[in-house]
């Protein structure tokens, strides 16, 4: 058991500062943990997300030390001792009280990707796809929607003016799925472009970097678009690819 | 005090919940062509769907092509001790292969065989490996998808929007109230048919796998409206939880650890398991060490290793070992896995949980042995429906998901929950549409109503003194873990009621600070009522029921008993209060009973 000092944004709308309180952690307790102490004894409208607390929902996203991070799989024995340790927002998006933001934005963004467009199934009636060729649209479908990546993509954080043609590494990497997806026949040339935006990502890799679930968003989502945009300009050599069947893309 | 203000919304069908089986349900509803909104209190695609991990069963025999509806039907009733509502467990068993195919035709890409189809993984009660996944994260798999095909239906999706109570106009329910947990506002939702799917009520115990939206709000919702609820003493304690360090204390161990290879011990190194066979299912497990390791690699002429009994004779196990003092150092026994499985083998196929020991416990599964303990998981019981139509004992009301009770008996499968979402919420949402288009007469919900609800939930910020809702919770968990566990007793159970009584009390004192905007001690404050409505009636259905079977085990009832096998123990709310009855199980036909005489 030790003692430590929180800093924990306080705040509402525009508004807010750091608020100190002194929290005893016990062994093996995450930064969530200490927010949900911190609920119980000193601050009940403490405001924050949370649901699996096992890094797997996506919700507890917050600025721990500064850093992206999920609170629920940070450890307070990863600080040494005596360090303050603050807790904030994450800040790309506008707040609504405490470590809680309106994330909303994100929402807007996925219902734009242009969905799964199936092709028809086998003569038998059933899809039939190899290990192999789901192997890497599976890397992508692993996203827990935390938009930690959203949330550090300075597209995003530095350039409002830029958000209605951005959509940001999260949705990216959503159309690089479904782009891999063995039985999509879907074009999304013109969404990655307009929408989307792929264009304004100068492949910073800060988005790759902070996500917690460790997926190569640039190395095997971004640059392999940015490269297929290129040559998707030229409309026989996507059809071709398109109705090549299986294996769809170059690795 | 000033009329409180709120906003209306109207739909033909109303959706609360968007874990799997609301999902479900709302997709199934707009395809019916009706006006459909979906509310859930957390954001989008954060449901408890989104932790489940194993898999999701349907006997679509693509691993094992033996297996079929019957077999599937056969496992699920032994493993509900044939409590279940065999209706429902059959139209599970029958439908759930289309309805995972259907899943795959919206996107969601599952580990494959190697002739392309669905592979499919062991998991504890099935007899042949069954359970359609995505390494271990099949619920996350199975919400995105349904989430990414919803958003494209036209549906209106309500989120971080807490449903508070449901409205009726006389004896039909026509709506639901509730308020922003953004703003605090008020809303009103006036709706021709309603659809329950809000999940579970394990936030009731204190060791426990569930969120904290798992207060049982949709089980109270429905018995505040007069609706019957079933099987409430019927909880699963998976036995597999973390139990180290005491802050993940209850966060899921999947059982596909077991499923891949896994083994538990105990602190001998003993498979203890072997000792723990129950008559009922001797049959069919193996009864010897040698036995059970042939059955990983022959399975047609070998008999299951009893590390794969169902969760309600495993979580007594575990919890007999510790008893004896053969538990692991923190009060649980090990699992094992290195032993058998090589590292890239677990990290292939157990990701997520090779990470979550990693990360929050220092624990290496490919090198180290896991400690592990049974954790409150699963409520079987829930809302009384009709089989078929999903269909509430009140009109309008319709419940899917792990708020319907009825489909696993006393005890649920693993892998059954998913498919029952898949299945029944689609079954909800169509039911639904068609009750809506037929509905007659206009469609009302009273003010009156309305305000009294709002003055209600506003009172804890005008009240000065009083408690801490947050403490109040706290004492209830507590309450329910040691006295409404795994193993129960007439005195402890009374002693819980007596307790709940006063918690009950204490709850009408508490008080909030701060204002309405995203405030979790308001939030926390009006969860309580739903909270202690479920763990009173859990409380209730135990002490009624005088046996042991599944997810329910009495000290001074220990066997289970003919009589009781052919009862539910049903709970109503009139005049203010819940009364409990038993009453009669639908009878299975004939040409079903047959599949349990053929073989053991
Ligand atoms: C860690 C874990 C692992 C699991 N693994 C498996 C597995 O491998 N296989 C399997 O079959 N089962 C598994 N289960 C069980 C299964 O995941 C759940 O039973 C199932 O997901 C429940 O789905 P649901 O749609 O009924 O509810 P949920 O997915 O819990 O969704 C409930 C919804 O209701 C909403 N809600 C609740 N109350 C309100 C309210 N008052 N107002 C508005 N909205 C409300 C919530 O916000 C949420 O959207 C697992 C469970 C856990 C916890
Ligand atoms: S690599 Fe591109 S998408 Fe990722 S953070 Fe940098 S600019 Fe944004
Ligand atoms: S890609 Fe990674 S960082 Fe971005 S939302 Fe998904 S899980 Fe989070
Ligand atoms: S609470 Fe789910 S990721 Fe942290």
């Amino acid at each position: 058991m030790q003692t430590f000092t929180m800093q924990v944004f306080r705040g509402q709308g525009r508004q807010g500062d750091f608020r100190e309180y002194k929290v005893i952690a016990d062994e093996g307790m995450v930064v969530l943990d200490v927010i949900h102490r911190i609920q119980a004894t000193q601050a009940p409208d403490l405001a924050c997300r949370w649901n699996c607390k096992a890094g797997k929902c996506g919700s507890c996203s917050a600025e721990v030390n500064g850093k992206p991070r999920l609170m629920c799989m940070t450890r307070m024995d990863t600080f040494p001792p005596g360090e303050t340790i603050s807790v904030a927002p994450i800040r790309t998006f506008p707040l609504i009280r405490d470590l809680v933001t309106d994330v909303s934005y994100n929402y807007v963004k996925a219902k734009q990707v242009p969905p799964l467009r199936l092709k028809p199934p086998d003569p038998d009636g059933k899809y039939r796809m190899m290990q192999e060729d789901v192997d890497r649209p599976q890397e992508f479908h692993k996203c827990i929607e935390c938009f930690l990546c959203q949330d550090v993509c300075h597209v995003i954080r530095d350039h409002e003016e830029l958000k209605p043609a951005f959509s940001g590494p999260r949705f990216f990497i959503k159309a690089a799925g479904l782009d891999m997806h063995p039985l999509d026949t879907q074009d999304r040339t013109e969404w990655i472009r307009s929408q989307g935006g792929i264009g304004l990502c100068n492949i910073t890799k800060c988005c790759t970097e902070v996500c917690p679930e460790h997926i190569h968003i640039t190395d095997n989502g971004i640059i392999p678009m940015k490269e297929r945009m290129a040559d998707n300009f030229d409309p026989v050599v996507w059809l071709l690819r398109k109705f090549r069947g299986g294996r769809k893309e170059p690795a | 005090m000033a009329k409180p203000e709120y906003e209306t919304h109207e739909h033909d069908v109303i959706v609360i919940g968007a874990g799997g089986a609301g999902l479900c349900a709302a997709i199934a509803a707009a395809e019916a062509g009706v006006s459909v909104g979906l509310i859930c209190k957390s954001l989008l695609g954060k449901a408890h769907t989104v932790m489940a991990e194993g898999g999701i069963a349907a006997a679509m025999g693509n691993v094992w092509p033996e297996d079929n509806w019957q077999v599937h039907f056969r496992d699920t009733m032994r493993g509900g001790k044939m409590l279940n509502n065999w209706r429902m467990a059959q139209l599970h068993a029958q439908e759930a292969p289309d309805r995972v195919l259907e899943l795959e035709r919206f996107g969601a890409l599952f580990d494959r065989t190697k002739d392309g189809l669905i592979s499919q993984r062991d998991f504890g009660g099935h007899r042949y490996a069954r359970l359609a996944h995505v390494g271990d994260r099949t619920g996350l798999e199975m919400i995105r998808t349904l989430q990414y095909h919803a958003i494209h239906q036209g549906i209106d999706v309500y989120m971080e929007c807490k449903v508070e109570r449901l409205i009726k106009d006389g004896d039909r329910v026509t709506g639901a109230f509730g308020y922003w947990r953004n703003t605090g506002q008020f809303v009103l939702f006036k709706a021709k048919a309603v659809v329950l799917a809000t999940g579970g009520i394990g936030k009731a115990w204190k060791i426990t796998s569930n969120s904290w939206e798992y207060t049982g709000d949709g089980h109270s919702a429905a018995l505040w409206a007069g609706a019957d609820l079933i099987d409430m003493e019927f909880v699963q304690f998976h036995p597999t939880g973390m139990v180290w360090p005491p802050s993940v204390r209850g966060i899921l161990v999947t059982e596909s650890v077991r499923g891949d290879g896994g083994t538990l011990k105990n602190k001998d190194g003993e498979r203890f398991m072997f000792n723990y066979i129950p008559e009922f299912f001797k049959g069919e497990t193996a009864d010897n060490i040698d036995e059970a390791e042939r059955w990983y690699a022959d399975k047609k002429n070998n008999r299951r290793t009893p590390d794969l009994l169902p969760r309600d004779e495993v979580a007594r196990a575990i919890n007999s070992e510790v008893k004896a003092r053969r538990g692991s150092p923190h009060g649980g026994v090990f699992l094992d896995i290195f032993s058998r499985r090589s590292p890239d083998y677990i990290r292939k196929r157990l990701p997520s949980m090779y990470h979550q020991f990693k990360e929050l416990a220092n624990v290496d599964i490919t090198k180290e042995p896991m400690e592990v303990g049974p954790t409150c998981h699963y409520v079987m019981g829930g809302v009384r429906v009709e089989a078929d139509s999903t269909a509430a004992t009140v009109q309008g009301l319709y419940a899917a998901g792990e708020v319907a009770g009825g489909m696993h008996g006393s005890n649920r499968l693993g892998g059954n929950s998913l498919s029952d979402l898949l299945v029944f919420g689609r079954r909800a949402g169509m039911h639904a549409a068609l009750y809506a288009k037929n509905f007659g007469g206009q469609l009302v919900a009273d003010s009156g109503q309305v305000e009294s609800i709002a003055r209600t939930m506003l009172e804890p910020f005008n009240r000065s003194g009083g408690e801490n809702p947050y403490a109040i919770q706290a004492d209830l968990q507590e309450t329910m873990q040691t006295l409404v566990g795994i193993i129960r007793n007439e005195a402890e159970l009374k002693e819980a009621l007596k307790r709940i009584e006063v918690l009950k009390e204490r709850a009408k004192k508490v008080r909030v600070e701060g204002g309405r905007v995203y405030n979790p001690g308001w939030h926390v404050a009006l969860d309580l009522a739903s909270l202690l409505t479920v763990a009173e009636c859990s409380a209730l259905a135990a002490l009624e029921r005088k046996e042991s079977r599944g997810g329910h085990t009495r000290d001074d009832h220990p066997y289970a008993d003919d009589e009781w096998g052919k009862l539910n123990v049903v709970l109503r709310m009139r005049d203010g209060r819940v009364w409990v009855s038993r009453e009669p199980l639908p009878e299975m036909p004939p040409e079903l009973k047959v599949l349990f005489q053929e073989r053991k």
